[in-house]
């Protein structure tokens, strides 16, 4: 069972107090109790803006602000919460706001984790039945305070783009009874004929086109504010000097260089490295860059990329060392087989490489600590933040602003750079308000890293065509062990983050084994947009694509045969080879090919179908990805078409050419000149195409990565019987046939 | 002191020569629209206009840019915005092309200054002078759209 199934079947992770001590090994607080509760003192910006609940309060002016519980990284989440309050309050889109919502789990927990955090495209699916009952108590609570003035009874009111009437001929805006209604402190009740959520048929908003981000604005204007735009008052920015290993520490610097930066204030040795404090960025980056420091690497990981990838090569040429998945007997239906299918992938680290590059804000004051950064795990930065400053948790206050991406980067389980601005800010006894900035390169090589893995699968057809046997192995390193994450997520040596998407295969086949070794190596991995999906899709449609051509069927119709009982798979692969001018059979001409993936990862679907042409000089040019995608039921159209858009391009980049290595345990990617991101001159055009669906809403912003690379790697086959199993293509030559 | 001619003021700054224009915007004029994003002129987020040119702040130093007019995204898109900046600006929200936005500063310089010599671009052309800026995102389709909305924005 795949973690998105746990938690779609209402299993949560245990972010309790016991596995964070296990984590962190030591003496804390606990992590829901002892957090201020006030939510009037929780989120309190607006000006005269009354609190109603902590997801919903109402100005005067009648302007409506949503607290947004989830990171928004660009994947649009303020819009679709601001888009389900507003639907069920019946307000005015015009009059919406969003802030974010500070760091207390006790109010803004991500229902998913038992713990406030973003990740796993949860956020709409969490929030759905949270945000609507916010918004139709805030509407009710208006309602009833209408009634009340106007001594008519509360149901006979209506309510419409923010204004409250009554057939009598009265009318009033929600500003006017703001005031009254959110001073009734006892939650005001539902009338019993009125059905608590509206009806999906009277929705003006939900999954309406039309609808622009709340965030158009100031991203399109410059006042968007991220960590990097904050100058706090008194602050010194921080540039460290970071060890070329993972795991080495600073033995000794000499800072005289350094000091004499003008600008520099002050050097401190820290556990991560030696950062230079200086009045601005510049100076800091400078002070740092003219640094002398000798580093102790005698725990630090040593072995190159080539290394680490012989040792998952050896781990999959070997039985695994746990068994993900075992139905029937897949080793024994291979020996009878009559044509069996073996094939090798490699899969490389992976940097997430988010336009901004990690930052945060940490300042220290009268035993209090306060983060400003774009948190995405707000609950574990909150622990780690108490444990690294030595203050109870609720003197941490973590304030959330837009982040400049992620992809999965800023939820760390170590809160990895938080904890270095606070320690820095530490270091200094508080003295001044510290904003850590890291460079491109320190971003590029800090780590926490897509984990490099091998898999080898082995199927088998037989006289029909159809797979018979599947024996899949994969080897890499375990993204949840020894997080907090590890009790859900890590069962009898299985890490599901290793193995979903194949563990859970989705076609039809009587014999299916997969099993997982899991490598320890010293460079830090994290999940990375869709996280095990990224991979494991490659292996999985890639394969399946093999035993179709070996069957001699068509990509589309062999998938469909082993998707009778998938019929959310099934609706996404009809729908975008229908919509991409599929046919079965068909060639298309020399230089030229089309290829077609599936794959469910968070609950939902997504097909593609990618076409390709190879170029005079043997290198691929993706031209098109037509995209099917079945999310349930859809809140913002455009935000779900955007997401998978942008999806295809992020993997596209990585399958196209991305590769973080290391030579002696030292990353050699440090900028955007070799880890060389998707350019514009690269993006296909991409087609979305949505499956009509009143399922509850599911993850988006992920699901839209896994099929990509796979597509492309069947279109490539259609165009040169070549196959593609080890990612990224690079410099391949590709001959047309 | 060093004197800057930037979004129609001048200014006189007390930096170092070598410090790059990108710092001297962001830290001292507190002009933060213009983002840091590679250092090494590699990715565009810090794209701005030099006597109307696209450049990369993060690698002009500041010394080098005295006698030039420097305009950021504030100025550009702002209320003393040319036609091409206001097109630009109108077409990326008429399709809402932001995702996490913090490329979009430098995508909008750099797709001004295309329209502002360039008043209709064909795709290939777009592609060209769109090619130094990163979107992680990968909002390139809609950028892209969002240019031709602009251009035909700018015929009306």
């Amino acid at each position: 069972m795949t973690y998105q199934q746990k938690i779609k079947d209402g299993e949560t992770l245990d972010l309790s107090r016991r596995s964070f001590l296990a984590i962190a090994g030591g003496a804390g607080v606990g992590l829901m109790i002892g957090l201020k509760v006030d939510p009037a003192a929780a989120a309190n910006t607006a000006q005269g803006a009354i609190e109603f609940n902590p997801f919903v309060k109402v100005s005067p002016d009648g302007a409506v602000t949503v607290i947004v519980k989830h990171l928004d990284k660009g994947q649009g989440v303020a819009t679709g919460l601001a888009t389900i309050v507003a639907e069920e309050m019946d307000a005015d889109w015009a009059t919406i706001r969003t802030e974010f919502a500070p760091a207390n789990p006790n109010l803004y927990a991500n229902l998913a984790f038992k713990a406030q955090g973003t990740g796993g495209s949860t956020s709409i699916a969490n929030s759905w039945d949270q945000y609507r009952t916010a918004a139709v108590t805030a509407r009710a609570a208006l309602v009833n305070a209408a009634a009340e003035a106007w001594k008519v009874p509360a149901g006979e009111i209506t309510v419409v783009k923010g204004v409250i009437s009554h057939p009598s001929g009265k009318k009033g805006s929600f500003g006017e009874f703001a005031e009254k209604a959110g001073a009734s402190k006892t939650p005001p009740a539902v009338s019993p004929q009125t059905p608590p959520f509206k009806n999906p048929t009277k929705y003006v908003l939900i999954g309406k086109e039309g609808l622009h981000r709340v965030d158009n604005d100031s991203k399109t204007d410059g006042t968007a504010i991220y960590t990097q735009d904050l100058h706090v008052p008194g602050m010194l920015v921080a540039v460290v000097a970071h060890p070329p290993k993972f795991g080495a520490k600073p033995k000794s610097f000499d800072d005289a260089e350094a000091k004499k930066v003008k600008g520099v204030e002050q050097v401190v040795q820290i556990p991560t490295g030696v950062a230079v404090l200086a009045k601005n960025t510049w100076a800091a980056i400078k002070g740092r860059n003219a640094l002398k420091v000798e580093w102790d690497d005698g725990a630090a990981e040593g072995r190159g990329s080539d290394a680490l990838m012989a040792a998952c090569k050896d781990a999959v040429s070997k039985p695994g060392v746990a068994t993900a998945t075992n139905t029937g007997d897949a080793e024994g239906a291979l020996r009878g087989a009559a044509k069996v299918i073996e094939a090798d992938y490699a899969f490389p680290y992976l940097a997430h490489a988010a336009m901004e590059p990690m930052n945060a804000i940490a300042e220290v004051k009268d035993g209090a600590v306060k983060i400003t950064t774009g948190a995405q795990f707000q609950s574990i930065d909150l622990f780690v933040a108490s444990k690294v400053a030595g203050v109870p948790m609720d003197k941490v206050t973590i304030d959330t602003v837009w982040a400049g991406g992620s992809f999965g980067r800023r939820a760390v389980p170590t809160s990895d750079y938080i904890a270095e601005a606070l320690t820095i800010a530490k270091g200094i006894d508080g003295k001044a308000p510290v904003k850590l900035v890291w460079t491109r390169e320190d971003d590029m090589k800090g780590g926490y890293y897509r984990p490099m893995y091998a898999h080898k699968v082995k199927a088998a057809i037989g006289a029909d065509g159809m797979p018979v046997a599947w024996h899949h192995r994969i080897a890499g390193q375990s993204i949840m062990t020894g997080t907090a994450m590890e009790p859900l997520l890590v069962k009898d040596g299985v890490d599901d983050t290793s193995v979903e998407g194949a563990s859970n295969l989705a076609y039809s086949v009587p014999n299916l084994k997969v099993e997982l070794t899991t490598i320890k190596a010293g460079v830090p991995v994290l999940w990375w947009r869709s996280v095990g999906h990224t991979h494991t899709a490659h292996a999985v449609e890639t394969m399946i694509d093999e035993l179709a051509f070996a069957a001699g069927k068509d990509p589309v119709e062999y998938r469909l045969a082993l998707l009778k009982d998938k019929p959310r798979h099934a609706g996404v692969l009809k729908l975008a080879a229908e919509k991409a001018g599929w046919k079965a059979g068909e060639k298309l001409e020399k230089g030229r090919g089309r290829g077609v993936a599936v794959h469910e990862s968070f609950n939902s679907f997504v097909a593609q179908v990618v076409d390709v042409t190879i170029k005079d000089d043997g290198q691929v040019k993706v031209d098109r990805v037509v995209a099917a995608v079945d999310c349930g039921l859809v809140v913002n159209p455009d935000v779900v078409r955007a997401q998978v858009e942008g999806g295809v391009g992020f993997g596209l980049g990585a399958a196209l050419r991305n590769a973080v290595t290391l030579k002696d345990g030292v990353v050699q990617e440090g900028n955007f000149d070799k880890y060389k991101p998707l350019r514009i001159s690269d993006m296909p055009h991409v087609e979305v195409h949505i499956v009509p669906s009143q399922e509850k809403p599911t993850g988006i912003g992920e699901p839209g990565v896994p099929p990509i690379a796979p597509a492309l790697a069947n279109a490539i086959f259609a165009a040169t019987g070549k196959r593609v199993r080890d990612l990224p293509i690079g410099d391949q030559k590709f001959t047309s046939v | 002191m060093i004197k800057l001619k930037i979004n129609g003021e001048e200014r006189e700054l007390d930096v170092d020569p070598d410090t790059p224009l990108l710092w001297v915007i962001r830290d001292e004029l507190k002009l933060t629209g213009t983002k840091f994003g590679c250092g090494v002129a590699q990715c565009g987020a810090c794209t701005v206009h030099l006597d109307g040119s696209p450049v990369r702040a993060c690698q002009t130093p500041i010394s080098d840019v005295e006698d030039s007019e420097i305009r950021t995204i504030e100025y550009v898109v702002g209320s003393s915005a040319s036609k091409e900046g206001k097109a630009v600006q109108a077409a990326w929200r008429a399709l809402d092309v932001v995702q996490c936005g913090y490329c979009q500063s430098g995508q909008m310089m750099s797709a001004v200054a295309l329209l502002t010599t360039n008043k209709k671009p064909s795709d290939k052309d777009i592609d060209t002078a769109m090619n130094g800026n990163v979107c992680r995102c990968a909002t390139y389709q809609r950028i892209r759209a969002a240019i031709h909305d602009a251009a035909k924005r700018l015929e009306a």
